[in-house]
């Protein structure tokens, strides 16, 4: 019977082939981009955890020198000789121009076997290779395949390698980087009996296993973002599906009563129902998953980019396929399916069997529904700026997001019923006020739709805002903080005397730059150190700064912080800032530092080298007429013999740093762009469910003597008046979502706060698209009343309806 | 370290006890040195390393007993495996080292590992004074000494559950085995370089989980280098080291062969240290009983023959349990014996992985 029952619910599909194309499509679209987004989290999460997990750093305790420096070899020597486990890992950068290698290397003989080594499993290695130079390095294939520094040893794929990194005998390491001394010691969970505990045995210091990976809590800001899109889109698609749902159930009314007047149960009709709702999910969800992984794949390079330029992290460029994924995705589209279907199926409990087969428009909201859901409204707003002030956390930065769309959302039927009967009022002529008693009396079917525009909308407003106002403050930020003209870096420290020697004469100013990776207040961090110079007290951005502070600085007796780390760590002017036991020195000043998640202090040279004597000095900063610069650099390279990378100006610096901002936002502009183009879906139909519903309100008025092609445009009109009133609500939500973003969201995800800037001309844009959208998802309906034959508005007379 | 490399690493590492998966070391010398018959030796130079040899250990096992009269084993080596014939300083120095120490008690066995390169420090043998070390264990010269660099000696290692601590002193020359050193292995003629110091009194002191042990004991070091110690064919060996009552011992070996075949060679040391080589065939090893050993079946009890000294002895072990339970795994701990010869030694047997 059940059979029977879904076959004939199944053939109302047949006859409406576009419903059906509306309802897989509207399931296909939500699926695709809420997976497509775990996807891509996915991808990354697995990857930060292997990178974690990488040397078996999520379990081994590490020791490690408390200024940084690596731990001498000497000292590895006297640690085993005392008889505790201990290995040695020598890591390090090798770097050709764009190209680069993180190199990791280890001593297999002593490794801890959590450190799994994975990349020594699987195929035969060479072993005597491995040990004997010129070594292997243990690579994915596609950093191999990626630009690498020149001169490496053979390359030996393994998949299990993180990505811009190769694992290497600790001997090739240490050839390869110059360096005889191991950065830290991984320390074996278990330790000989009888030996007193590690933590005494040396000025070493003994950090336990790292549980998060450090470069998982710094980007996890950038998948929040992800995952509020993909959530975004998938509230959106659900729109369509209700829509689409709720069309099919007010058409198949007649269908329902006839099979309950023939007997079938009400148990075994919303079964059938069910079914047939699981089926189109399940068809759709599939259809999403494969729409899904190639939107992923498709924005996985850009992601991968990003992640890379922003956080230094580094993460596949592809895709893998993930079982659990497909599951959880399909998963969420039946539950979301169900939801949407929730209405329709509790309709069909409800009706009496014996109710007249009467299709209606959809029940107008009572004044009573519209104020609980104006209420709700109310309160969701409420909590959103309960958030807001409480906040201090990226979570609550999002949950103030969330109440503060979800508020707007809701409170849109209300506020656009309001507009409506103001401006009724104004109304002159029989006809206009038809039109608007009749836009009113659509709301209730429309409000979906409308609110999922809404969302769209202020969606693209917000983030558009947020990343106009980023990219204005960061060129801004960069032109000042990159004054000097030219960059020189040299591979050999000895060869700097003879550098400095050919470009002194030649520049007004050489600054040499210098910074070690070092903790600072519990993050991971770097200390420069630099000359006192006008380049840097004319063009460094401080944000706040002690009387006299670059004259403090200068004197060695405060330095400067980015602004990163005095929000992280609550730090103010006149704070004592610990870099080492041996280097504490109070905060003169706080410096804006864009486009760099890590903590940074800066004290003068000086300073630096008593407390880095071992940090040699290889990069330099030229101040040299700005049409000067080309001449020096060719010299550079021509006469003096730098490599091509040795020299670089200030602009291909510029171009480096926006690039990577591009690539960001150019992930979140196509986000944006689905996620406006489901809104349109979602608008279309509904319009198009209004339509065959709203035929006994049309019959009279084209009784009464409107042509239906009049009939028509007027719809066309008031889809775009109701367009145009959203984006006018949908504005301020937008400015309020970029305030939170730039104020609440950033400030926790990147430790800096960006000043808000107003970009009208987007906003225009914004608004011609969103009318566009109108108006495209009015032209489907209005010109099938166009078209409609007078017959079909007769029988509405006919059948009395 | 996972265990493929481990076991990879050993194939380079491997002294002729793991026979099996021995390419590379069973027929070509590939560069390295290889034993000339007849040897000279030069002391205390050649208790140093011979880097240019492809391996070579240091290996000494002890028969102990404490105050209650328990019966102890402990063993102790260190290997040297070359993956060049030269030495280095750093971490590119071509030599590899792998420590194993073992404890025997009548109920249990404890063995560990250690791994190291060569060029740091980590790991290392210096002939005079006598040191060979590897991270905290260590062999070494205990005072400066008249005699022989190795005639006085300290001993200690530590695994997780266990230490020892022994002072050793020997009482008799070194002994050479085969032709004066240039001990033969195969039909083919694949040897070593192999002498031993058979006479060591000990005293010191076991660490077991219930707490320390005085104990006294004799002691065996074995000093053996090659570059392609075994034939292709062989694929394990059972090795004893025998210390009679009356004071005379015995080293004897057998290596199997794939076609079911043995090599045997055995050196008679008479109680003042003169030795009498013996030949492929001379010496006859049977096993007698078999026991479960970590999930294989070993033969812990053999019949030991040596016709031309009137010798038939049985071998009982201290601890049928007596497995090495490191990256490649062997059986080695002390023995009984009885027959005609009653006394005490050690039995190594390897490829029965």
């Amino acid at each position: 019977m059940v059979y029977t029952a879904v076959l004939t619910l199944l053939s109302h599909w047949r006859r409406h082939p576009g419903q059906l194309l509306t309802l897989v499509a509207g399931l296909a679209l939500a699926t695709a981009l809420w997976s497509g987004v775990q996807a891509i989290n996915a991808e990354a999460r697995a990857s930060y955890a292997e990178a974690a997990a990488t040397l078996g750093q999520d379990q081994l305790s590490r020791l490690s020198r408390a200024d940084g420096r690596p731990v001498p070899l000497a000292d590895y020597i006297a640690l085993r000789r005392a008889g505790y486990l201990v290995s040695p890992v020598i890591s390090g950068e090798l770097r050709d121009g764009p190209a680069r290698l993180r190199l990791l290397g280890i001593d297999p003989l002593t490794a801890p076997p959590q450190t799994g080594a994975p990349a020594l499993e699987g195929e035969a290695l060479d072993l005597a290779a491995f040990f004997t130079a010129p070594g292997l390095l243990l690579m994915t294939d596609e950093t191999a395949a990626g630009a690498l520094p020149p001169d490496l040893p053979p390359i030996v794929l393994r998949d299990t390698v993180p990505p811009g990194a190769a694992i290497t005998d600790i001997g090739t390491a240490a050839r390869l980087l110059g360096q005889a001394d191991p950065n830290y010691l991984l320390v074996a969970a278990d330790q000989p009996a009888g030996l007193p505990p590690l933590d005494e045995a040396r000025d070493l210091r003994l950090q336990g296993p790292s549980t998060t990976a450090d470069i998982g809590s710094l980007t996890d800001s950038f998948h929040l973002n992800l995952t509020a899109f993909g959530l975004l889109s998938f509230a959106v698609g659900l729109f369509i599906v209700h829509a689409a749902i709720g069309l099919a159930f007010e058409q198949r009314r007649a269908t329902v009563r006839t099979l309950r007047a023939l007997g079938l149960p009400l148990r075994t009709t919303l079964v059938a129902f069910g079914l047939e709702l699981a089926g189109l999910a399940l068809f759709s969800g599939a259809l999403g998953l494969v729409l899904g992984y190639a939107i992923a794949a498709a924005l996985m390079p850009g992601v991968a980019g990003t992640l890379r330029g922003l956080y230094g992290a580094s993460i596949p460029g592809t895709l893998s396929f993930d079982p659990v994924w497909a599951l959880s995705a399909i998963g969420m589209t039946l539950a979301g399916a169900g939801l949407a279907g929730l209405q329709a199926l509790r309709r069909a409990a409800q009706m009496p069997i014996l109710a007249p087969a009467n299709p209606r428009a959809w029940a107008q909201a009572s004044a009573r529904s519209m104020r609980m859901q104006a209420l709700a409204a109310g309160t969701l707003l409420a909590v959103g700026v309960g958030f807001a002030v409480v906040g201090g956390s990226l979570e609550a930065g999002f949950a103030t997001l969330a109440a503060l769309l979800l508020g707007a959302a809701l409170i849109l039927p209300a506020t656009l019923g309001l507009i409506l009967r103001l401006a009724s009022r104004s109304a002159r002529g029989a006809l206009s006020e038809w039109i608007f008693a009749d836009t009113r009396q659509q709301l209730p079917g429309l409000s979906l739709a409308l609110m999922a525009l809404l969302l769209a909308l202020a969606a693209n407003i917000g983030v558009s805002t947020m990343v106009g106002s980023f990219r204005e403050t960061f060129t801004g930020w960069l032109d000042q903080r990159l004054a000097p003209e030219l960059y020189l870096s040299i591979a050999d420290p000895g060869e700097a005397e003879s550098l400095l020697a050919f470009v002194r004469p030649r520049a007004e100013a050489v600054l040499p730059i210098v910074s070690t990776e070092i903790p600072l207040a519990g993050r991971p961090g770097e200390v420069f150190g630099q000359v006192d110079h006008a380049t840097y007290r004319d063009h460094w951005p401080l944000l706040a700064a002690a009387p006299g502070a670059w004259d403090r600085v200068a004197d060695g007796e405060a330095l400067l912080i980015n602004e990163q780390l005095a929000r992280f760590a609550g730090l103010t002017l006149g704070d004592v800032l610990e870099i080492t036991p041996d280097l504490s020195l109070p905060i003169a000043g706080v410096y804006s530092d864009y486009g760099n998640p890590t903590a940074q202090a800066s004290v003068t040279l000086t300073r630096f080298t008593e407390t880095f004597p071992d940090v040699p000095v290889t990069r330099f900063a030229l101040r040299v007429p700005p049409e000067d610069a080309p001449a020096l650099a060719s010299a550079l390279r021509d006469d003096y013999g730098l490599p091509p990378d040795g020299v670089v100006n200030q602009a291909q610096i510029k171009r480096f740093s926006l690039s990577v901002f591009e690539q960001t936002f150019s992930i979140t502009g196509a986000l944006n762009v689905l996620t406006l183009g489901v809104a349109a879906f979602a608008l279309l139909t509904s319009l198009l469910t209004l339509a065959t519903l709203r035929l006994p309100q049309l019959a009279p008025v084209w009784a009464l003597g409107l042509t239906r092609a009049r009939l028509a445009r007027i719809e066309v009109v008031r889809s775009l008046i109701l367009g145009a009133l959203t984006f006018a609500l949908a504005l301020p939500v937008g400015l309020m979502l970029a305030w939170v973003l730039l104020a609440i969201v950033n400030v926790e995800a990147f430790g800096w706060r960006l000043p808000m800037t107003l970009f009208p001309i987007d906003w225009l844009r914004l608004f011609a698209l969103a009318m566009l959208a109108a108006a495209l998802a009015a032209a489907l309906p209005a010109l099938r009343l166009a078209r409609l034959s007078p017959t079909t508005l007769l029988k509405v007379f006919a059948h009395e309806r | 370290m996972n265990v493929r490399l481990a076991a990879a690493l050993l194939c380079l590492i491997s002294p002729p006890v793991f026979a099996q998966g021995f390419a590379g070391l069973g027929t070509e010398a590939g560069g390295f040195a290889v034993p000339e018959n007849p040897l000279t030796f030069d002391f205390p130079a050649d208790h140093g390393p011979h880097p240019e040899f492809r391996i070579e250990w240091w290996y000494l096992t002890a028969t102990l007993t404490a105050p209650d009269g328990t019966d102890y084993g402990v063993q102790w080596t260190l290997f040297r495996s070359a993956l060049a014939p030269m030495t280095a300083e750093g971490w590119e120095a071509p030599q590899l080292w792998m420590g194993h120490a073992g404890l025997t008690t009548p109920e249990a066995h404890f063995s560990a590992e250690r791994l190291a390169r060569g060029g740091i420090g980590q790991a290392g043998v210096t002939p005079d004074p006598f040191a060979a070390w590897i991270d905290d264990w260590a062999m070494v010269a205990r005072d400066p000494v008249s005699g022989d660099a190795l005639d006085a000696l300290a001993l200690t290692a530590r695994g997780m559950e266990f230490a020892y601590a022994l002072s050793l002193t020997a009482n008799g020359p070194l002994i050479f085995h085969g032709d004066a050193g240039y001990s033969v292995k195969s039909a083919e003629g694949q040897a070593s370089a192999y002498y031993s110091q058979p006479f060591y009194t000990v005293t010191g002191t076991i660490t077991l989980p219930e707490g320390d042990v005085p104990v006294t004991g004799s002691a065996w070091l074995d000093r053996e280098w090659s570059s392609q110690p075994l034939s292709e064919a062989q694929e394990g060996w059972d090795w004893v080291s025998l210390q009679f009552d009356d004071g005379a011992r015995l080293m004897g070996f057998s290596l199997r062969e794939a076609d079911g075949g043995r090599y045997t060679s055995a050196t008679w040391i008479e109680a003042d240290g003169t030795t009498q080589a013996y030949p492929d065939g001379a010496l006859r090893m049977t096993p007698l009983a078999e026991a479960q050993v970590a999930g294989r079946s070993v033969p812990v009890e053999w019949r030991v023959e040596l016709p031309d000294r009137g010798l038939d002895v049985t071998t009982t072990p201290l601890n049928p349990q007596s497995w090495m339970d490191v990256t490649v795994s062997y059986w080695e701990g002390p023995i009984r014996i009885a027959g005609t010869h009653p006394g005490r030694g050690y039995l190594e047997m390897t490829g029965y992985e």
